[in-house]
């Protein structure tokens, strides 16, 4: 019996229409600037100068580097955390969890008191350019590697380990026989993700980059907003739409479990690894993960702490931030609802826009369309809140895929039978099966949204002032300790809900 | 020959009190509710376990710190007995070598072993282009050739019809003469015991029962643990 049919969701005229919404609102940042190049020459405004050929080598450069210097550390570190179990382990893994839900610019900040100190590290690494760039990739890419490979390694059945061990393998045979088959599909997609979110990214490298440190993203903006180039800034988003266009489908399923994973907590034993050298070798992997992890989020802690303080100016930054977090994780999980039920590449390709198209170009587009309306606060708060939630889709549709999918499968015959659909099995079935997922994914777009400061950045304007915004206010005022106060108030309430998204997750549903 | 004398076994909650012998060359199939322990047992005596206190001895020798290679025991899970990248034959040669260099008299070991379990027009498949029940007899050819005198079986075959089942039953039994294995097996089934196991053994409470002949086993009145296993009413 052929049953896919059955377990296909039906299109039905709300998933059209939100995914029409998403895809016109993509549309709409890309018509204005493609009505410009046309007017001013057609094709002719497209330019292949020196000046991008620069642009997208440093873009690419810094991405590999990032990512080697992410996955390779990874890997091993995430073999010897499988291999080694020890005091504090599971802590260590939740540790590992926590730069995944730090916003950029908090990171930034973290990163400028600990190197950019001259008293301190100063001098040793070069913060504004090539080095503070891969160091803040690298803290945010290096344990999330160590995750993807981690949870890859947990899947592995514990009878290989067994059976290792009865027919006395060598590590070597272990890695070769064992680990590699596994780690052999995931590697090239975890490579290809983190040189997505490297080469894509926005606020490190605004913050970070000097004047020949400059990424796509960045150019973009900076030829749009600064230049007013749009030419180059047209030919500059063609190349990185294709560019993130392969690295998306390259990366697969692997976004799937970027933001979900918390590890099932439970220690497989292990009987390889086991010699006194090789011990050694993990233990100085463990530290070394440690020591690129803690050492932020120690003086993001340390210097914050005796600034907490609730200033009018952080109410109102609050205010802003929780407002537009609220309302853009709500238009997420309107827009995820519809879009993550279907697995045709039409409603995938919706669902990952935002990776796809650089929410440079979108924004501009909006920013010269909503022109008439730039004294509104409203439409530039409205605006704000739109493409936070388009930025977020990717990975909130990235949680509620995989559950719809789940349940499907399980209940959806049943469902068939029993003719329930539309309202009814929404209320009955849906809802009550699904409130995890929903609450896991409506966490993660207000994480994402109270943290950005890329759709503030490309739309914003003076009256809008969110916590990520105050916190480079602050920076560039040369105010470092109230913005450090600032970053660890953001970082608590980033933290709070990541945890809270945690305990939503699907291990702790009983289903 | 299997000696566990005055036994305690430990994880987190779960705790299980072993004191058993199991003569050389018995078949005797462990029996009891999920999660009684059955597969701990296995694995305690298999070397991926280990005991809180007590003595472990197999075939007259003390194992407290050998490892699993180290241990006269074979040991074949319900799933999982094969690498999926590697074919039959090697999957077979594995048993003889980790590293898959044989000589030419260990190569003929491996062809014989893969001849008496009917898998040598198999040799070369990988395990994902055989059924649930070949794979299972690539891991009874690796048992022939890695030659250790105690076999563990944890439900290998609860997976398969029955009427696979029995055949894969009665070829270990076979086998069984043929090596002068110990046996010792973890089903779900009281008509395998019955069929080829000499002894039960009834995992229940945190604690491994002496083995009983499976005839006394299957008689037996009145005992609350078996007769709520079995489903008898009294």
């Amino acid at each position: 019996m052929n049953g896919s049919k059955l377990l296909m969701a039906e299109r039905t005229y709300q998933h059209f229409a939100a995914q029409m919404l998403v895809l016109s609102s993509v549309i709409l940042g890309l018509v204005p600037l493609i009505w410009f190049a046309i007017s001013r020459g057609g094709l002719s405004a497209f330019r292949l100068d020196a000046g991008v050929w620069d642009v997208l080598a440093f873009t690419l450069e810094q991405a590999f580097l990032s990512t080697v210097l992410s996955v390779v550390p990874g890997l091993f570190i995430a073999r010897a955390m499988a291999r080694q179990n020890f005091p504090g382990h599971t802590w260590l893994l939740r540790l590992f969890a926590v730069p995944t839900a730090l916003p950029a610019i908090v990171v930034v900040l973290a990163l400028t008191s600990i190197y950019g100190n001259k008293h301190l590290l100063g001098g040793w690494i070069e913060l504004y350019g090539w080095g503070g760039i891969l160091l803040a990739h690298v803290f945010f890419n290096l344990p999330l590697a160590v995750r993807l490979f981690y949870e890859a390694s947990e899947q592995i059945a514990p009878e290989n380990f067994r059976l290792s061990a009865q027919l006395s393998f060598t590590d070597k045979e272990v890695f070769w026989h064992v680990e590699w088959p596994v780690l052999r599909n995931i590697v090239p997609r975890v490579s290809a993700l983190i040189f997505l979110l490297c080469a894509a990214s926005f606020v490190i490298v605004l913050t970070l980059g000097g004047p020949t440190a400059t990424t796509l993203e960045v150019a973009i903006y900076q030829s749009l907003r600064l230049d007013f180039d749009i030419g180059r800034a047209l030919t500059l988003g063609f190349i990185q739409i294709v560019l993130c266009f392969v690295l998306v489908a390259l990366s697969g399923r692997v976004m799937l479990q970027s933001v979900t994973h918390a590890g099932n907590q439970l220690f497989q034993r292990r009987f390889d690894g086991q010699g006194s050298v090789s011990r050694f070798i993990d233990l100085t992997m463990i530290v070394f993960g440690a020591l690129v992890v803690l050492p932020p989020l120690f003086a993001l802690v340390s210097s914050g702490f005796m600034q907490l303080q609730i200033s009018p100016q952080v109410l109102s930054a609050s205010g802003f931030s929780l407002g537009i977090g609220f309302v853009s994780a709500c238009l997420d999980l309107i827009l995820a609802w519809n879009t993550a039920q279907q697995t045709d590449w039409f409603s995938q390709g919706i669902a990952l826009s935002a990776l796809i198209v650089p929410p440079a170009v979108m924004a501009t587009g909006w920013f010269i369309l909503l022109q008439p309306f730039s004294d509104s606060l409203i439409m530039v708060i409205a605006s704000i809140i739109a493409l936070n939630a388009l930025m977020a889709l990717p990975f909130v549709v990235s949680i509620l895929a995989p559950a719809f999918e789940r349940r499907r499968k399980k209940h959806d015959r049943l469902c068939a039978q029993l003719a329930l659909s539309g309202w009814q099995k929404l209320r009955n079935i849906d809802l009550p099966l699904m409130w995890r997922p929903l609450v896991q994914s409506f966490l993660l777009g207000f994480i994402l949204s109270i943290g950005d400061l890329t759709a503030i950045t490309l739309l914003g304007n003076q009256g809008v002032v969110t916590l990520p915004s105050l916190i480079q206010i602050q920076m560039g005022h040369y105010r470092g300790s109230d913005a450090a106060g600032t970053a660890l108030l953001l970082a608590i309430l980033s933290l709070v809900c990541a945890w809270a998204a945690q305990r939503f997750g699907d291990q702790y549903d009983p289903d | 020959m299997i000696l566990i004398e005055n036994a305690l076994f430990k994880k987190k909650k779960f705790s299980l009190y072993i004191d058993l012998h199991i003569k050389s060359e018995n078949f005797v199939a462990v029996l009891g509710a999920s999660g009684a322990g059955k597969s701990t047992l296995l694995s305690i005596i298999a070397g991926f376990e280990d005991l809180e206190r007590g003595k472990l001895c197999l075939d007259g020798a003390e194992m407290q710190n050998i490892p699993p290679a180290k241990r006269p025991v074979s040991m074949i899970f319900q799933d999982n007995n094969v690498f999926p990248h590697l074919n039959v034959w090697d999957n077979v040669a594995l048993g003889i070598s980790p590293s898959l260099k044989l000589n030419e008299a260990q190569k003929a070991q491996v062809d014989g072993a893969l001849v008496r379990v009917g898998l040598s027009q198999y040799a070369a498949r990988k395990p994902g282009n055989i059924s649930g029940g070949e794979r299972q007899r690539v891991a009874l050819a690796r048992v022939l050739v890695r030659k250790r005198k105690i076999l563990l079986l944890d439900e290998p075959f609860a997976a398969l019809d029955p009427g696979l089942r029995h055949d894969m039953l009665d070829l270990v039994s076979d086998l069984r003469r043929e090596h002068a294995l110990t046996v010792l097996m973890v089903t779900h089934q009281p008509g395998e015991a019955l069929r080829a196991a000499d002894e039960i053994i009834f995992v229940a409470d945190g604690k491994v029962r002496e083995p009983i002949t499976s005839k006394t086993f299957f008689s037996m009145h009145d005992d609350g643990a078996i007769d709520s296993y079995l489903g008898k009413t009294r």
